[in-house]
């Protein structure tokens, strides 16, 4: 059994690359036996073809408040060596990582459920805004119905436990 | 004094990401201070407007922004934006 890792949220400009994140994630602890990992990129898409640059504003302080607790709760509820959240703010272009979730655990279950919690609670809680660039001029993106029912359905059904 | 945050689509229409109010009777109820704000000036009364999706954070907590149980204090921080898109 693997000790629990404070989870580590990193809230970043930069960008970064999910290669070398994922390769490092695990090091040093044999009873990792499952890392699941999420990766969000940039599409080119939303209504149209049309999107040639993202810019993603953020609430600096709470972003990382509401990062750090989604982690934590995930830590309570599955059995997780590890937990890493990444997050860029700022300009970032089609096929760019904008998000990417790690979840160490010693057996895939938790791994995998935690990861999608992660994912799930940071669409619907955690303060960011995507602004996108069209030939048309900026465009706010408007959020989906679709992502409160993937948060709600945590607490409905218990999903994955 | 209150601080009231703006973001996103919600700071382009109040036309400034911050503002700080220090003539408010507080403490309120998040329901009525938000009724008041939306007497002060067209501004916030079309920011605020009743209907737009809106959400809400106090002092970096996301919050019910129609709830009566939620209660602003003179020092906070209270944040309004539209429901959020990031990942």
């Amino acid at each position: 059994m693997s000790a629990l890792q404070p989870p580590v949220v990193r809230v970043q400009a930069a960008p970064f690359d999910p290669g070398t994140e994922l390769n490092a994630f695990a090091q040093g602890d044999f009873g990792i036996g499952a890392v699941a990992a999420f990766v969000g990129l940039v599409r080119d898409l939303n209504l149209d073809h049309d999107v040639v640059a993202l810019h993603l504003e953020h609430y600096p302080g709470m972003t990382e408040r509401a990062l750090e607790d989604i982690a934590a709760q995930a830590a309570q509820r599955w059995s997780l060596a590890r937990c890493l959240v990444i997050h860029r703010y700022g300009d970032l272009l089609p096929a760019d990582p904008i998000v990417m979730v790690l979840c160490a655990s010693a057996h895939r279950g938790d791994a995998f459920a935690a990861c999608e919690f992660v994912m799930d609670f940071l669409k619907t809680q955690a303060p960011f805004w995507k602004r996108e660039t069209t030939p048309e001029g900026p465009r706010w993106v408007d959020a989906r119905a679709s992502d409160d029912m993937a948060a709600a359905r945590w607490q409905a059904g218990r999903a994955h436990e | 004094m209150l601080t009231l945050l703006f973001f996103a689509r919600l700071r382009e229409l109040a036309g400034t990401a911050r503002l700080e109010i220090d003539d408010l009777p507080l403490p309120l109820p998040l329901t009525e201070l938000t009724t008041q704000l939306r007497a002060r000036n067209p501004v916030l009364a079309e920011v605020l407007t009743v209907g737009r999706p809106l959400r809400a954070a106090l002092n970096q907590q996301m919050v019910a922004h129609d709830s009566v149980q939620v209660m602003v204090h003179d020092g906070d921080e209270l944040a309004f934006f539209p429901p959020v898109t990031g990942g």
